[in-house]
């Protein structure tokens, strides 16, 4: 090949042609999809929870995609149905993760709905899950002596505790329970939104 | 939705027909057949037949020169007909140096501190409690740090350095000014620093491998550019009639890397179009930007130290294409299962098993070549890297190919064993022919000779050991992690509990990889700062840098 020009055309073409099938045709396949009626909608303290799960970086331990019986038994495992494409409509950054040290989170307000327990796991996952290798997320919190009026108190194990320790909840923390409290995609969804071609 | 897919397929049909048309009309017209003579243009002309590793000690140079002479199945290379100045090497190397030297030596600071951040995010695995009061020392912070600073900052670095010194070498000619290599250097380091700046404040963009702020990720775009127009210029002004293999990948990653960073990074996707755009570009990172490095550099110094052209230099053609078309293609495998369109994770299933065709036809030539000549690598340096790292990519790739079939995929996905997969492409194969290149240039660079033969042998232990701990241990606990999750009866906390030993074994292999290198940037370290008459124990005579 002698033709430095042609073979920098050839190149990017064949780039180009990947990039049409794999980024453009899917874009045209997804473009009219709307968030379905009953997912919940987003508040402002949610928006921030969710600015806080990517920070702390729990894509790199949690997915939020549960499969389809065909290919696992998350649904067997009470993770919830398969999720779908309109699941995330308006998601940016997407959070769909690749990975599960530990378990999927698409629907981990269902399965458990107390804000205690979450503020509880965030400050120490080991006091309520003994084999969990989570990091305990305490920046997120705040020891003090005596409890302020108006904070949330953590009802954490003493023995989890420095002593005489109490332990708030800080905005973040609480913002983060928030999102995790708002990832409910149980609404049922036709069988068929599965198969998409 | 059913009528794209069958335009879609028609389209693929067609395409497919016509790439195979071309691929018969170049092969009757003789496109093909530049028989292995264009092969010998890495050679000069007092070169053809002499081994060479600046990476070794004359006494093993000595050894290697009549190991491989005087084997029967050596045979000389012509040098090719438009062999001019016997200087021209010299000049070429002279050429690069400044900007080689800026781009390794950066390189190297950035595996260091990025090994350490890996190996701080594997130990909080075992220490959850471990440095848990500041948001910048958490896990969160220490992984994306990990992935970018090896990727951009190691990786990356050290492929563009390796790759602009090749090129003069390749062409017969000299960079012109290294003006514009420098500048896009200092703007990729200035995006590493103010990435990370941006990772440990929390301004993290939130997708794997794209975690930098996209603002930083500018720095990125302008420096790979600045650094490939010096490499385009040279290409242009080439003293060789032939464009040998190396220089078909290295042209090739800078005209990717752009084209990949800026689609991926623009701000127009949401939701699960997001992921996929997500999973094109980072399989295509690996596949088109830092495989070609890799390639590139086995296919010009395997051949170079043992002073003997590749087996087959056709099929090394035939390899790079197919790269390009099936590599393209396959980042959708990451999303098998989830909700994804069917026929886009097919597509990308039947590419990766094609990858099969540019791997083996990589394979033949890199194993072909060394075949009956293995005895060489205790000999060199440079060698004992190159060749074990191209070993690991038939591996790694030949792998990945299986990984991306449905039925392993189900288990092996969301797994450890993706990540010990992962490492073993970019470190077992990247990072060690990384490694080998930098021990062949460097001597070249500084005029410098290695100190210890001894501290390379224990640099390449302790990465080997690493590497195998890595994708052979805790690929196998990925793999029993995967069997337990597709067992409903098998609770999820235990599969967490009965991870933990595999996740201290990857504490061990990544303090293995950290102490090797050291070990590595230490001997650089130790090789440029000690006094004369301690670096120069086997000078390089400067007749030898000229040849």
């Amino acid at each position: 090949m002698r033709r430095t020009i042609g073979f920098i055309v050839a190149a990017i073409g064949i780039l180009a042609y990947a990039t049409l099938l794999l980024v453009g045709v899917p874009s045209l396949q997804l473009d009219d999809l709307e968030l379905p009626v009953e997912h919940p909608s987003n508040d402002e303290q949610v928006n921030r929870g969710r600015e806080i799960y990517i920070q702390s970086g729990c894509i790199y331990c949690h997915t939020q995609q549960p499969r389809d019986v065909n290919f696992g038994p998350d649904q067997e495992r009470n993770w919830g149905r398969f999720s779908i494409p309109a699941d995330y409509v308006g998601d940016r950054p997407h959070l769909l993760g690749t990975m599960r040290t530990g378990p999927d989170l698409h629907n981990i307000a269902a399965r458990q709905p107390s804000e205690d327990w979450h503020l509880i796991h965030l400050y120490q996952p080991r006091a309520v899950l003994p084999n969990s290798v989570m990091p305990s997320y305490q920046y997120l919190f705040t020891h003090v002596n005596e409890v302020p009026l108006g904070s949330k108190e953590v009802n954490v194990p003493k023995n989890w505790l420095p002593e005489g320790a109490k332990v708030i909840a800080t905005q973040e923390a609480l913002d983060l329970v928030a999102y995790l409290k708002s990832l409910d995609h149980t609404y049922s969804v036709e069988q068929d939104s599965s198969q998409m071609p | 939705m059913l009528p794209i897919a069958a335009v879609l397929l028609a389209v693929v049909f067609l395409v497919s027909i016509l790439a195979l048309l071309v691929l018969i009309w170049s092969i009757s017209s003789g496109q093909f057949s530049m028989g292995p003579g264009n092969s010998s243009v890495i050679f000069h002309r007092d070169e053809a037949g002499k081994v060479e590793d600046p990476a070794s000690t004359h006494r093993k140079r000595d050894q290697l020169q009549q190991l491989l002479v005087g084997s029967s199945r050596y045979t000389t290379p012509q040098p090719p007909p438009e062999e001019d100045d016997p200087n021209s090497r010299r000049q070429s190397d002279e050429s690069t140096a400044r900007a080689t030297r800026y781009l390794l030596g950066s390189a190297c600071f950035w595996l260091v501190l990025g090994s350490f951040f890996g190996l701080a995010a594997s130990l909080k695995f075992n220490f959850p409690d471990w440095l848990n009061q500041d948001y910048e020392f958490t896990f969160g912070v220490f992984r994306s740090l990990h992935l970018n600073l090896v990727i951009y900052g190691w990786v990356s670095m050290a492929g563009m350095g390796v790759c602009l010194w090749l090129i003069p070498r390749l062409l017969k000619t000299t960079l012109g000014s290294d003006r514009f290599a420098l500048m896009g250097g200092h703007l990729w380091n200035a995006g590493l620093v103010l990435g990370s700046l941006g990772l440990f404040a929390g301004k993290s963009d939130g997708i794997e491998w794209l975690e930098f702020p996209w603002k930083t990720d500018l720095l990125f775009a302008f420096g790979g550019a600045l650094i490939g127009l010096p490499i385009l210029s040279a290409i242009k002004r080439r003293k060789v009639k032939h464009l040998y293999v190396s220089v078909w990948y290295i042209g090739a990653a800078f005209v990717w890397f752009p084209f990949l960073f800026i689609v991926a990074n623009l701000p127009i996707y949401d939701g699960v179009q997001h992921a996929i755009v997500n999973w094109w570009y980072a399989h295509n990172v690996l596949g088109l930007w830092i495989t070609p490095f890799g390639l590139a550099a086995a296919y010009y110094f395997i051949p170079k130290v043992i002073g003997k052209p590749i087996h087959s230099y056709q099929l090394s053609l035939l390899g790079f294409w197919a790269l390009a078309l099936f590599y393209s293609q396959v980042g959708l495998h990451h999303l098998i299962g989830g909700p994804v369109p069917t026929w886009l994770v097919s597509l990308s299933i039947v590419s990766s098993v094609m990858m099969i065709v540019p791997v083996v036809a990589v394979a033949i030539n890199h194993h072909k070549t060394m075949w009956g000549h293995f005895a060489a690598l205790r000999l060199s340096p440079t060698l004992l890297f190159v060749v074990s790292g191209a070993i690991m990519y038939t591996l790694v790739s030949l792998q990945g190919s299986l990984q991306s079939l449905r039925a392993v995929n189900t288990v092996t996905h969301f797994t450890h064993a993706t990540v010990a997969h992962a490492h073993l492409g970019v470190y077992g194969f990247a990072s060690f022919v990384l490694f080998g290149s930098i021990y062949f240039i460097f001597p070249r660079l500084s005029g410098r000779n290695w100190i210890s033969q001894r501290l390379i042998s224990l640099h390449y232990a302790l990465s080997l050991i690493g590497i195998l701990l890595y994708g052979g241990v805790f690929f196998y606990g990925g793999v029993i992690q995967g069997m337990q999750m597709q067992d409903a009866s098998v609770p999820f906390s235990q599969i967490v509990a009965d991870t933990k030993p595999y996740l201290w074994v990857r504490t061990v292999a990544g303090a293995l990889m950290t102490l090797g290198h050291l070990v590595f940037v230490g001997h650089i370290w130790w090789v440029w700062y000690a006094p004369k008459s301690k670096r120069s124990f086997v000078p390089i005579a400067k007749e030898e840098v000229a040849r």
